[in-house]
């Protein structure tokens, strides 16, 4: 879907993008980094907009140096900040949008009716956009970025300014996208936990350059964290310390949760399968303990993100189970 | 909520007819017209709106108003004309648009800013420019629209003229010569207030300050110059006078028009400029409009995305 080679793109005072080469196939795929990290620089040289300082790109396989226009008829681009105008009515607006996409007047309509309601707007499409609530104008937004049916679509914060339930149901129309419109999605966000579970693929970028780039399986799964937390019996006045200890017996190593709340109650242990779980139920059931607790305590990607170095230390760690 | 699943047609229950189907995601296997047809419809959605159609009915009011306004003198003269069995018209094709150049301002001064601020302020410009278009389809476009809707406002009272002045039996002749002259002469006219127009109200999102400053630009220049030709005609260096026309608008339609377009000069003294002052109007006005066309070409390479 996406490739880029050493693409850069340098500004008078700031570089942006520093040879960032990362390939995107289809599906989901969330592209993290925190603000500023080059995230709308890489849209922009996608969309043939701006063109790159150094390395090439290339969208459903078309340079963009050379066939912008034509990868912006088959692309779609949800801009972060507001972007309609409050005076006219959804369905107005979409049309005109998708007729500046070039579909003809009547296909134009029909499709505009068609997305609006797959992003789930009904009877308020014919209402002024003015009077929208931000989920409402969110899925406006989105309507336009699809009316075109393209193969691929851009999505630059699309939860940004949505509470929690907007979010959410945000974040399940972008699955759908994919998996019902059969449109693969490039979905930007600096909220690195809302991208675990909507994406196939995580593509971080910091500074202009790559940090990672890999599946979201790889990246939770392998790091999934197990929190416990025991009770105290007369046998075992510190059950936490027994389970730990017992725990090292075995050859786990637990950390305790510092940082969490209820920290110095709670041991983190890795889990690496089935045998983890197990292990733990055994441990506790031979101290004769009582679980009060034991869930999973998914990585979230931004550790990956703000600690890249410690976690490739993790990582080895893990694969040592020490 | 409303997020609806489309996992296929439901099956319908026998006879009930009215269900709903959710016919689920249907792909789009159609034509895709691309960039000129983008631009066209741009275009087209422009020059509605610069008459406020498929906009809301208060945006509707003052243009149609205005067009109304340049209009009825028209309808007057001619109802003049017509009943008085004058020889000529009241007023030459070529004038009507200078006497009525105040109507012509303040509709430029509205929908130029209607046209290029809401855009700029809403941010809707990135979408334009994801889309297959470019940034000089987008100011074609846009200034084509202005330009087009400024010469509807500004022919059609010369078409009332026209065929006013052919009912009252006055010479064809004359009369289509009078009125083809009057049409070129509004044509550059529209090009030159267009331009002006849009490039004044692409630098402000707020529409407020455009409307104002391009009322400005036109007015106040107007009113300079021809307070300045005034004294300068007073004080007999009636040579300066064509000079000092190339510093507004107005001033230079109308020399244009005098020099080349057989119109009299709206010019204190009525002297309008010599032909080679006339090419030194011409170039102006060609040379503003292509200046409003950069202009404008740099503005939306800047604020695109």
């Amino acid at each position: 879907m996406i490739a880029t080679e050493s693409l850069s793109k340098r500004f008078p005072r700031v570089t942006a993008l520093d040879r960032l080469s990362v390939d995107v196939g289809p599906g989901v795929t969330g592209l993290v980094g925190a603000n500023g990290a080059g995230k709308s620089t890489l849209i922009k040289i996608l969309l043939g907009l701006s063109p790159a300082t150094e390395g090439r790109a290339e969208v459903l396989g078309l340079d963009v140096a050379t066939k912008g226009a034509d990868i912006r008829e088959r692309v779609g681009y949800m801009p972060e900040h507001d972007c309609l105008p409050p005076d006219v009515s959804a369905t107005e607006f979409v049309v005109h949008m998708a007729r500046m996409s070039g579909l003809p007047p009547t296909a134009a309509r029909e499709r505009t009716a068609d997305t609006l309601r797959h992003v789930g707007l009904y009877e308020e499409r014919y209402r002024p956009i003015g009077g929208y609530s931000t989920g409402m104008k969110q899925r406006v937004k989105l309507a336009q970025a699809l009316v075109h049916d393209p193969q691929l679509v851009f999505l630059d914060e699309p939860t940004n300014g949505l509470d929690p339930v907007g979010r959410d149901e945000m974040l399940g129309l972008i699955r759908r996208i994919h998996t019902d419109f059969g449109i693969s999605v490039l979905v930007t966000s600096h909220l690195l936990g809302e991208l675990e579970r909507t994406c196939d693929h995580v593509v971080i970028i910091d500074g202009g350059t790559l940090l990672r780039s890999s599946s979201t399986t790889d990246f939770t799964q392998t790091t999934t964290t197990l929190a416990i937390e025991v009770t105290d019996t007369d046998e075992h006045p510190d059950g936490t310390r027994a389970m730990r200890d017992a725990l090292h017996a075995r050859g786990v190593s637990v950390e305790d949760g510092s940082g969490l709340p209820g920290a110095g109650h709670i041991l983190l242990l890795t889990a690496q399968g089935e045998e983890t779980y197990d292990l733990v139920r055994d441990v506790i059931a031979d101290l004769g303990l009582g679980l009060v607790r034991m869930e999973q305590r998914r990585h979230h990607i931004s550790e990956v993100f703000t600690t890249s170095d410690q976690h490739e230390q993790r990582k080895e760690a893990v694969g040592h189970g020490g | 909520m409303a997020v609806e699943h489309s996992t296929g047609t439901s099956v319908p229950a026998p006879g009930d007819q009215t269900r709903i189907h959710n016919i689920g995601y249907r792909s789009y296997d159609g034509p895709r017209l691309g960039r000129a047809y983008a631009r066209r419809s741009l275009y087209s959605q422009s020059l509605r709106g610069s008459y406020g159609l498929g906009r809301s009915v208060k945006s509707k009011v003052l243009p149609m108003l205005l067009f109304v306004v340049m209009c009825v003198p028209a309808a007057i003269m001619v109802a003049v004309a017509v009943a008085t069995k004058a020889n000529a018209l009241p007023v030459d094709y070529t004038r009507y648009a200078i006497v009525m150049q105040a109507v012509i301002s303040l509709y430029v001064a509205s929908q130029a800013p209607q046209s290029v601020s809401r855009d700029l302020r809403f941010k809707t410009v990135p979408l334009y420019f994801s889309r297959p278009i470019e940034t000089a389809d987008y100011v074609l476009a846009k200034f084509a629209a202005l330009a087009s809707a400024l010469f509807i406002l500004t022919a059609g009272p010369l078409l009332v003229l026209y065929v006013g002045a052919l009912l009252a039996k006055l010479d064809f002749a004359d009369q289509t010569k009078g009125f083809a002259q009057g049409l070129v002469s509004v044509a550059l006219l529209s090009l030159l207030f267009a331009g002006i127009g849009l490039v004044i109200a692409s630098f402000t999102p707020r529409r407020g300050f455009g409307i104002a400053a391009v009322i400005a630009v036109l007015t106040i220049t107007y009113g300079a110059v021809s307070t300045l030709q005034a004294i300068a005609d007073a004080q007999g260096s009636s040579g300066a006078v064509p000079w000092i026309g190339l510093f507004s608008p107005i001033t230079i339609i109308d020399g244009v028009q005098s020099a080349f377009l057989g119109a009299t000069s709206a010019f204190p003294g009525g002297v309008g400029p010599s032909n080679a002052e006339g090419v030194a109007y011409v170039l102006l006005a060609l040379g503003l409009i292509a200046a409003s066309y950069g202009l404008l070409m740099r503005r939306y390479k800047k604020v695109g995305l």
